[in-house]
């Protein structure tokens, strides 16, 4: 067995113990921050040096990393990085619990990084929880009425999800004899059609998989826990948690559901009505936000609508091999999110109110933050120059390529509501009247990530190629 | 770096360095601006004189691989029309920094944003790429919204959500037009697409028809078409001066210079199935364009409208289908976006100088502001298209064209657009004395006439207009290759 090719994981959580002893003998602000981000980064470092066309299995199965989860590894612990990053000028509402708060982000991230090896059900399940309890505490983290509110919420309807799942695996194992993705595949293959067990088990988990990621109709959560939530965690939810389901979602559908051929088109077709029904009501229901958590929540829920037409042309392709649109839209979207979600943490902190209208003349005060707000945003509505424009015109040609034309017309459409939303906070920072006139200072830590993350916005809408590439090459071991 | 992007990213170079340079003064500013403008403008006329008319074809071409994974190059260049647009573009973009040279709110970011808009209209006329060709009709809505909603007037925040609105509505379509095109021949390369012969791929994701529909959706909402052309009035009549000139004279230009290269250059097929409704639907622009024209009380909203009339002309001159239209077409282009330019210029100078723009308010002007009154005089004689000025040889190369055109009822459609140029007369005429003639109101005697500046700008627009009336060899002969190729698809 190879154990080096899940050292990161082993890294993450070793160091998220170690966060926790260190704070018996020595707790300090500067040194937590420094170990979770010292672990965090040798984390990358392993990673960008792993082997993305490589396929190794572990545990008789139950992890398998490849190209696939190698790359949203990296994803993951650069959001991460962001989050810990911005989480730096929180220490005086966290001051309680700093340790504390940092063991438990690692640990969630150990669980998110798991999620897109999972090679079988019970360990996509236990990553999952891993990652959804850990999730919990950090939303409740401030213990306010709020926080606590969003943390109840969200573990009560978590729980359910994660109910509905483990009964929708039962019937799957019921059905099949067989809790592997692969031993799945070839049992449902060799039957040659889909029982009405298996049917129902498959509804079943998707079901709580879409929980996971707030897909409609199951997303009634996420904007009460986006806005309940400390931001940097709010950062965490939108974008690593979010990004870790689709992954566990593409991995298990693909590799288990996959056989018979017309079983796959059945639920590709049915991922992108809802894919259709997610990102339309997530992008009316933005129209009409004051609050920017509450914005960015339902304009999440519009990209999971986005990324799940990335899902439902898998099921078109019978692969992932050959389907690099997804992981680059992925990519696009994280980083998108750090740039938004730092500078509206420093933003929402100094001005010390999440009202939208309260950014009024924010250009004035601090032009870089506004400037980097404003590339995420376009990035976000898919505009050229800027990552998100790729990510969309990419995934975009892959569900054409699939024929899912009606898809992309509604998606397109969807650009231009959100549009309205997004340059609409554009231009109250850019056009308005500040209510007062005193600078903004961008402290440092924040405005380095933020600069980073609107750099590299830029540069992946101008020169792509290098981040699709490996993409690709993640995909060569993958069917 | 070949000349061609040394003119579409200059004016970014300018425009970047006017904002990143800490505490630059609004002097240096401006002159920064016109240097990036007036060095494209002088590199565009060098290749206009330059290319090779004998030859035709895409000239100049600049081509670097961009992203190999789906086949997409950063491949300019250009043939007689395009090139003609961009001459038209920088120099109109110059004289917008002219326009603007007495502004002095927010100065860096106004010129900042202009020069960037010039750099991304001029990348459009310059792109071989389809998607290189989509990034820069993208990019070219930030910096409007902002020129309009910061710099204009009125409802000026609604005007420029409308008009975020509208062309993202229609490059939606356009950009899945774009794709299905694509996965349908496997490339974005113009020059390749013309090689191939669409019609006999027959297995692609969409029929061909529906593919030309996507396009001219995007095109539609620019040239603007009705019913898609009423985001036009309010953006134009509340922008700044500058973006006005911008807007009406290169901008909207972009929309019929999409339907020439992609929808007519294209789908040659489907463009003869469907040129009886277009030819329809151009008659409706002019004369509907033309009658609300002729009710408009404020200035600017009436130059704005006749340019919805005026564009009818040149989607008259597209579906007609022949060498002669195509040429009508072009030079309506062109000669349109002088004449609005000067128009706007002139209503800009107006609006400025008495701090009315309401037709009825105003009255007289001829005496207190003689040089403008001639000067808005010319304008309106090529708008209405009097012999001797651009306007003329567009309007009559239109109808020649559309009435010789094979489509079904070309000839009924013609007669009836031929109104607007009664419509043209009679609303311009009717603004020019209701502006200058009558009795001089005594509320004006103070405004001073047009100052040195204006009328070196406005000289320019005048030489242009009649340069092209009297002598149109100086474009038709830089056109004539590019248009004898497209006809030739419908057999001349």
């Amino acid at each position: 067995m190879n154990w080096t090719s899940i050292l990161p994981e082993i890294l993450i959580a070793s160091t998220a113990i170690l966060i926790v002893l260190s704070d018996l003998v020595y707790p300090k602000r500067l040194l937590t921050t420094a170990l979770a981000l010292s672990g965090v980064t040798a984390a990358i470092v392993l990673s960008v040096a792993g082997n993305y066309n490589l396929s190794t299995s572990l545990f008789s199965g139950m992890l398998v990393i490849d190209g696939w989860s190698q790359f949203l590894r990296l994803i993951l612990l650069g959001v991460t990085a962001g989050v810990i990053f911005a989480s730096y000028d929180y220490y005086d509402r966290l001051k309680g619990s700093w340790a504390e708060y940092h063991a438990i982000i690692l640990f969630a991230l150990t669980g998110l990084m798991l999620m897109p090896s999972a090679g079988n059900l019970v360990s996509a399940f236990v990553a999952i929880q891993i990652s959804a309890i850990s999730l919990f505490i950090l939303v409740g983290v401030l213990k306010d009425s709020r926080s606590s509110e969003a943390a109840l919420k969200m573990m009560l309807i978590g729980g359910i999800a994660s109910a509905v799942m483990l009964y929708g695996m039962a019937f799957i194992f019921g059905t099949t004899s067989s809790i592997q993705l692969n031993e799945i595949s070839l049992a449902i293959g060799s039957s040659g059609d889909v029982s009405t067990g298996l049917l129902l088990g498959v509804l079943l988990l998707a079901a709580g998989l879409f929980f996971e990621i707030a897909a409609v109709p199951f997303h009634m959560w996420a904007p009460d826990a986006y806005e309940g939530a400390p931001t940097p965690i709010t950062l965490y939810l939108s974008a690593a948690s979010k990004i870790a389901g689709i992954a566990v979602i593409a991995r298990v559908f693909v590799i288990a559901f996959s056989q018979p051929q017309s079983f796959a088109a059945d639920w590709g077709i049915a991922v992108a009505v809802i894919s259709a029904l997610t990102m339309t009501l997530g992008n009316i229901l933005a129209l009409m936000q004051t609050n920017i958590k509450r914005l960015l929540a339902y304009s999440g829920i519009a990209h999971t609508g986005y990324m799940l037409i990335g899902i439902s042309v898998l099921g078109f392709s019978q692969g992932l091999s050959g389907q690099p649109q997804l992981l680059f839209y992925l990519a696009a979207f994280a980083l998108a999110e750090v740039a938004v979600f730092t500078t509206v943490i420093v933003i929402t902190r100094y001005l010390n109110t999440d009202e939208i209208g309260d950014f009024a003349g924010l250009s004035r005060r601090s032009p870089l933050a506004s400037f980097v707000l404003s590339l995420g945003l376009i990035s976000l509505i898919g505009l050229p120059p800027t990552a998100g424009f790729m990510a969309k015109l990419y995934i975009f040609t892959g569900a054409i390529d699939q024929g899912l034309l009606w898809l992309i017309i509604i998606a397109v459409l969807n650009t231009v509501i959100s549009a309205y939303y997004y340059l609409r906070i554009v231009k109250i920072m850019w056009r308005e009247e500040p209510s007062s006139n005193t600078r903004l200072q961008m402290p440092l830590v924040p405005g380095l990530v933020s600069v980073l993350a609107g750099a590299g916005l830029l540069l992946l809408g101008i020169a792509p190629y290098l981040l699709i590439k490996l993409a690709e090459t993640s995909l060569i071991s993958l069917p | 770096m070949g000349i061609l992007s040394i003119i579409i990213f200059l004016p970014v170079a300018g425009a970047i360095l006017i904002a990143l340079i800490p505490g630059l003064n609004a002097r240096l500013t401006r002159y920064i601006a016109m240097l990036s403008t007036i060095v494209p403008f002088s590199l565009s006329l060098y290749l206009f004189g330059k290319y090779d008319r004998v030859l035709g074809g895409f000239q100049f071409e600049e081509f670097a691989s961009w992203i190999p994974a789906i086949n997409a190059n950063y491949h300019i260049g250009v043939d007689g029309l395009s090139l003609t647009l961009i001459v038209l573009t920088t120099l109109l973009a110059f004289i917008s920094i002219l326009v603007s040279w007495k502004l002095n709110f927010r100065v860096r970011a106004f010129f900042a944003w202009l020069l960037v808009l010039q750099a991304s209209i001029i990348g459009v006329f310059a792109s071989l790429d389809l998607l290189l060709f989509f990034i820069f009709w993208e990019i070219e809505v930030i910096p409007m919204y902002f020129l309009i909603a910061t710099w204009g007037s009125g409802r000026k925040e609604y005007s420029a959500m409308k008009y975020v609105l509208y062309t993202l509505f229609g490059s939606a379509f356009m950009m899945a037009g774009i794709l299905a095109l694509y996965l349908t021949t496997g490339t974005f390369s113009i020059p390749e697409l013309y090689q191939t012969n669409l019609g006999e791929i027959a297995s692609g994701i969409l029929p061909l028809a529906a593919i030309f529909f996507l396009f001219i959706i995007g095109f539609a909402v620019k040239l603007p078409i009705f019913p898609l052309h009423t985001w036009l009035p309010d953006a134009h009549t509340d922008a700044p001066t500058a973006a006005s000139i911008m807007l009406a004279g290169a901008l909207i230009k972009m929309g019929g210079y999409g339907i020439f290269r992609v929808c007519l250059g294209l789908f040659p097929e489907s463009a003869q199935e469907f040129a009886p409704l277009f030819l329809a639907l151009a008659a409706v622009n002019i004369v509907y364009g033309g009658a609300i024209t002729l009710r408009q009380t404020d200035i600017k909203r009436l130059i704005a409208y006749s340019s919805v009339s005026h564009m009818g002309f040149v989607l008259l001159g597209l579906f007609a289908l022949n060498a002669v239209g195509l040429l009508g077409a072009s030079l309506q282009l062109i000669s349109h976006g002088l004449i609005t330019g000067l128009l706007f210029a002139t209503a800009g100078i107006l609006m400025h100088n008495t701090h009315e723009r309401h037709i009825r308010k105003l009255g007289g002007l001829a005496r207190q502001m003689p040089v403008l009154a001639g000067i808005f005089f010319i304008g309106s004689i090529g708008a209405m298209g009097v012999p001797g000025t651009s306007g003329f040889i567009a309007e009559i190369n239109v109808f020649l064209g559309a009435f010789s055109s094979k489509a079904d009822a070309a000839r009924v459609f013609t007669l009836i657009s031929l109104t607007g140029i009664l419509l043209a007369a009679a609303y311009m005429l009717t603004a020019l004395l209701k502006v200058f003639f009558g009795s001089p109101k005594e509320t004006f005697n103070h405004v001073h006439d047009v100052t040195r500046l204006e009328k070196l700008y406005c000289a320019i627009f005048i030489l242009g207009i009649f340069a092209i009336g009297l002598y149109p060899k100086i474009i038709t002969e830089i056109l004539q290759p590019a248009i004898i190729a497209l006809a030739s698809l419908w057999g001349g």
